[in-house]
């Protein structure tokens, strides 16, 4: 295989559900070495394109390569080079934290010596060799989701598939995991990831495509994505009052775009700083004012015209 | 030729392997708990034989089969008592703890991410489902021989028949248990085999009941395997052992085949 071709590629990729469209005929091309993110909010697909990556729900239409072969046809031979990190952790209960690793790595048919040392490398590079031998329920959240990431790695895997990897955990936990996905992109893993957090996908995504009720809406790396979709910096204004409204119409001329949410409204600007002595030479006085400069989720607001978490 | 079947032989090597890790995963689970578990499916099969079939026996006197062999009653009920317990082995298995970890445990969801693929889990599970169950069958023989309830040689044969047995009962509880919505559900099945333990020729000859009702008997699958032990511990029967043995093995198959098509339904979603 050519370096060239794409690890994974997608083309008119459809999943339903019933009558319910959850894949909208999508095409996406993640390439080696590439961390590559489905950004959006809950319901937008990322999940269930997630599990047709990982060979676990057959398409209901367009056409899906994995590694140059066929999800449906060649699954095992697909699932043997993959690492996934499910949303749900999916770990055993009944087994302790070591046992887990040895025993999913038996699944991929490693002799058992070598499992048990690789059980021991991944427990030390997510740092939970001191609970190797702790049952998987008192672990906390955080613990259990590095736990199902060194699982994910127990094969060696050449694309590692992690479906919301932080979801739920607290900002120290986030950044540990961050720094394990960052090494592993280091070393050459390709990283596919959904996420609906912004920080994460501009901290560890190259390209990403931004989903929203089963379609891409864009596509291209963060940088690119702000660039057209948004303006270089964001004012956020928080008036006094029980409406942002009225206060949104005086702005109009201000800024490229004007964005009203219930609590604030943001001005897209070029300068930010100058945009805040324009508002107050307006005569208006808001209670709140931050400076701050575009991201994924000004770029999400654009093109949907909705927040990413609600 | 070769580039035709050997890949057809490595897969059939690998799906065994893959089988083997399924498996594999419930001996490093094996609890203490769990060794408690299994003496008491040993000892219950042995409690029955005790009260009814030596208790009551003593009562009944001997037995005139349809072939005109005489056996005591002990003797009569012991490969019957044989049968049930291979059966209830397979069933706590693959009924009740492979519902808790498809449906609780999630367990599966986790597995089908590795080149495991649901007819592997299903082969895998009623592996170990029959490694209980025949550990069952293997003492529960033991005692027949030391009690005198049939000679030794008969024993050696009797036990492939009865591992038989709980293969065709793992594979028909497993193929219940996706079908299963609740732990409600268990208690119907529960009933249901309480039902074919009173009513498979287990304490009375089947020939006893009214025709349309022994012809009920005759076809349920716990009848045709104390049948087929029954021959075997005790003898006479002719070639009707031919059928049972058919009959089961084809259980086992559409069983399997089942289990494993709506294990896939419920997993690849």
């Amino acid at each position: 295989m050519t370096t060239a071709q794409p690890l994974i590629q997608a083309r008119g990729l459809v999943k339903r559900f019933g009558s319910f469209t959850a894949v909208d005929a999508i095409d996406v091309a993640v390439r080696a070495g590439e961390a590559f993110g489905f950004l959006g909010p809950n319901g937008a697909g990322k999940s269930s394109t997630m599990r047709m990556i990982g060979c676990v729900s057959p398409p209901s239409g367009g056409e899906l390569r994995i590694l140059g072969m066929d999800p449906v046809r060649d699954g095992p031979a697909i699932r043997a080079r993959l690492g996934v990190c499910p949303q749900l952790d999916t770990l055993d209960p009944e087994l302790t934290v070591r046992e887990n690793l040895v025993t999913y790595a038996r699944y991929f048919g490693i002799p058992r010596r070598v499992a048990r040392l690789r059980a021991a490398e991944l427990l030390d590079f997510v740092q939970l060799s001191e609970r190797a031998d702790s049952k998987v329920e008192p672990l906390s959240g955080g613990m259990k989701r590095r736990l199902t990431i060194a699982r994910a790695l127990v094969n060696e895997p050449e694309i590692v598939l992690l479906d919301e990897p932080t979801t739920g955990l607290d900002p120290q936990a986030r950044h540990l995991v961050w720094e394990r996905l960052f090494q592993l992109k280091q070393q050459g893993v390709t990283l596919v990831l959904t996420t609906h957090y912004m920080d994460e996908a501009e901290q560890l995504c190259d390209r990403l495509v931004v989903m929203d009720g089963g379609r891409i809406v864009a596509e291209g790396s963060p940088r690119v994505l702000i660039e057209q979709h948004s303006t270089r910096e964001v004012v956020e204004l928080r008036f006094a009052g029980e409406s942002q409204e009225p206060f949104a119409s005086k702005l109009d001329q201000l800024g490229e775009r004007v964005e009203v949410l219930p609590d604030r409204i943001l001005l897209y600007v070029p300068d930010g700083d100058a945009a805040v002595a324009q508002v107050t030479a307006l005569g208006l006085h808001p209670i709140n004012v931050l400076v701050r400069r575009s991201g994924l989720e000004d770029v999400f607001l654009h093109l949907t015209g909705r927040t990413l978490i609600d | 030729m070769v580039a035709l079947v050997l890949p057809r032989l490595m897969d059939v090597s690998a799906a065994s392997r893959r089988s083997a890790a399924v498996a594999e995963r419930n001996v490093s689970a094996l609890k203490s708990i769990y060794w408690l578990l299994l003496v008491s499916g040993f000892i219950e099969p042995l409690l029955y034989l005790f009260s009814i079939g030596v208790g009551v026996g003593a009562l009944v006197g001997d037995l005139t089969l349809s072939n005109g062999a005489v056996v005591s009653y002990a003797a009569f009920v012991a490969p019957a008592m044989l049968a049930s317990s291979a059966m209830t082995g397979a069933f706590a298995e693959t009924t009740f703890n492979f519902f808790g970890k498809m449906k609780y445990m999630k367990l599966y969801d986790g597995v089908i991410a590795t080149p495991v693929q649901p007819f592997e889990i299903a082969l895998g599970e009623l592996a170990w489902a029959m490694l209980r169950g025949s550990a069952y069958s293997g003492a529960f023989l033991v005692v027949m021989v030391v009690m005198d309830l049939t000679t030794a040689a008969r024993a050696a044969v009797a036990f492939p028949a009865a591992v038989l047995v709980g293969f065709t009962f793992g594979a028909i509880g497993m193929t219940i248990a996706t079908f299963m919505r609740s732990w409600q559900d268990f208690d119907v099945l529960a009933s249901a085999q309480f039902v074919l333990f009173l009513f498979s020729g287990t304490f009375v000859p089947a020939q006893a009941y009214p025709t349309l009702l022994r012809w009920l008997v005759e076809v349920t699958p716990l009848y045709r395997a104390v049948h087929l032990v029954r021959g075997i511990t005790v003898g006479g029967g002719g070639w009707t052992w031919l059928l049972d043995l058919g009959y089961l093995l084809l259980v086992l198959a559409i069983g399997l085949f089942i289990a494993s098509r709506r294990m896939s339904r419920l997993l690849y979603r």
